[in-house]
């Protein structure tokens, strides 16, 4: 047969190192290709109500950051391994600790326990966003820097985030009433007292800075 | 402890805005799929790759199912997505309805009431840990209890109605839901259908796998809450070993009418005690027309427990209800 006549030559258009390399390239679109479309396990659902699009814009820390969301992709893997915002931290990733306490429209929530799709077009606020452009720091941070209210810290973003969206709905709070605020968060120093002696001073703070 | 995975397994998702889509998708998928609302149960499910759906219905943007709003017969109905938060501190609530407003800021954390819901509240599944860690019990589809064996841990579980499942219901809104005659109503492609409160959580014997009267195609859409008992008399205490994030023990949901020092008519639901909340009928009669004193308060403690069966370790539940129903007897001011 003509087999042997058209085995391709050194010399003919395709190099030995070309094939390769088109090799590569060709098996890398087939491997991506499974990644993208794993999610389908569902034929034609394009067409049904309520249909969702992995690619979206999410509005943190008020800058619009367009990102490729699995399905069942939460809030809390979004920020920290898409979009890098690693001070939200996971301790338990099952509302069962606070550390990974955002805002979302500025009401705490656990964004271990939410699906990222839910929040498309609302405003999440992470602990990065709460200092000033200049560097100025939360009034909550500074009160805890002068406080040193924490020892490890881990679950410190957390708390701020509780303490800043309670902050919202209640300005002045008791010591009890703040206690009770963030008590959705836990700390495993048992490091309360200084905590809350550091939020109670991040109060004040707003107070001055708001009058 | 959890273990934690990076991810949950993959589902497709769907996020409708009206009942009437979210309804073809029941229909659509039926048993394959899951309805979502807080996601505060679902997720534990899902995480622990203990349950699992090819589709997720996601309520959040269902504007309808959301809200607080007066009946034409002086009551409220109060939308089933509506965030337990948004329950605890709602006026309509509050002013009329404590009992619930109550019930509602006495669950899990801050955070939890943020983004639970109502409907998700009490349609929540037991929390069993053996069933929860993926044990092929009665209530998995299994043939065996694990929590009722000579040495299972059985702190938590029932001391009533119990068939051959021994899990409890863990809403603290279910039973200020009963106590108050709430109905709740339920949509599918069929229709909508109004179930009484007390009748929409069903125990082992009825059927061993769900918790409430729910099927596949089914979606609570809203809370109804007659006039009956606005500004009754209430009482609501949840017993928890912390103050926060635990489910309850004991609660008890209580509502007395009374006139003069002497019981009109009452209702008293305690919760953690069997597959759905209990609400001691035997007790409302027999308070009847007695004075609100202690000897009252005595009798009805007795009465409440009558008929309890507990099992190796949760027998500190008797008297805990026994007092619980005691202290609702004698109100909040001398409880």
């Amino acid at each position: 047969m003509s087999t042997q006549e058209q085995t391709p030559q050194p010399s003919s258009s395709v190099t030995r190192r070309a094939f390769i390399k088109m090799v590569i390239a060709s098996s890398a679109a087939v491997s991506a290709s499974a990644y993208l479309f794993r999610g389908s396990t569902l034929v034609g659902q394009g067409s049904l109500p309520g249909a969702v699009e992995r690619l979206m814009s999410l509005n943190v820390n008020g800058q619009l950051r367009r990102v490729d969301v699995m399905k069942q992709e939460t809030l809390a893997t979004t920020l920290r391994y898409k979009l890098g915002l690693t001070g939200t931290k996971l301790g338990c990733d099952r509302s069962e600790c606070g550390a990974c306490t955002v805002l979302i429209d500025d009401i705490p929530h656990y964004s271990c326990s939410v699906l990222t799709h839910t929040v498309r077009g609302r405003k999440i606020q992470t602990i990065e966003g709460l200092e000033q452009p200049d560097g100025t720091l939360h009034p909550v941070q500074q009160a805890i820097l002068d406080e040193q209210g924490f020892q490890c810290a881990f679950c410190m973003s957390g708390f701020v985030m509780s303490a800043v969206g309670f902050l919202k709905t209640n300005p002045n709070p008791t010591r009890e009433e703040l206690a009770h605020g963030i008590s959705g968060n836990l700390c495993r120093c048992a490091d309360y007292d200084k905590i809350l002696r550091a939020m109670m001073r991040g109060a004040a703070y707003m107070q001055k800075t708001t009058t | 402890m959890a273990i934690v995975h990076d991810v949950m397994p993959v589902f497709e998702l769907f996020q409708p805005t009206t009942v009437d889509d979210t309804l073809a998708l029941l229909d659509t998928y039926g048993a394959d799929a899951w309805v979502l609302a807080g996601g505060l149960d679902t997720f534990d499910w899902f995480k622990d790759r203990n349950k699992r759906r090819k589709v997720v219905v996601d309520l959040s943007g269902v504007q309808t199912l959301r809200g607080v709003k007066k009946t034409a017969d002086g009551g409220l109905e109060i939308g089933a997505s509506t965030t337990l938060t948004d329950v605890a501190s709602e006026p309509l609530v509050k002013q009329n309805y404590r009992l619930l407003s109550q019930a509602a800021a006495l669950v899990a954390s801050p955070q939890i009431r943020n983004q639970g819901t109502l409907g998700g509240n009490v349609s929540q599944d037991t929390r069993c840990w053996y069933y929860r860690s993926g044990w092929t019990c009665y209530r998995a589809g299994g043939n065996i209890c694990y929590a009722d064996t000579p040495t299972a841990i059985n702190r938590e579980h029932a001391i009533f109605d119990a068939n051959r499942c021994v899990a409890v219901n863990p809403s603290d809104t279910a039973p200020a839901l009963v106590a108050l005659d709430a109905q709740m109503v339920i949509r599918s492609s069929d229709g909508e259908r109004v179930v009484n409160a007390q009748d929409y959580f069903i125990g082992p014997s009825t059927d061993i796998t769900r918790m409430t009267v729910l099927q596949a195609g089914d979606l609570l859409t809203a809370i109804r809450i007659p006039a009956t008992w606005a500004n009754a008399e209430f009482y609501f205490e949840k017993i928890r070993e912390r103050q926060v994030w635990d489910f309850p023990l004991v609660n008890i949901a209580a509502a007395l009418k009374v006139e003069g020092g002497t019981i009109r008519s009452s209702r008293f639901v305690v919760n953690a005690v069997a597959a759905h909340p209990v609400r001691l009928g035997a007790v409302e009669d027999a308070v009847a027309g007695k004075p609100r004193n202690e000897e009252t308060a005595a009798m009805a403690g007795a009465l409440a427990v009558q008929g309890a069966r507990p099992l190796t370790h949760n027998g500190y539940k008797i008297p805990l209800v026994r007092n619980l129903v005691k202290r609702a007897i004698r109100g909040e001011a001398q409880a």
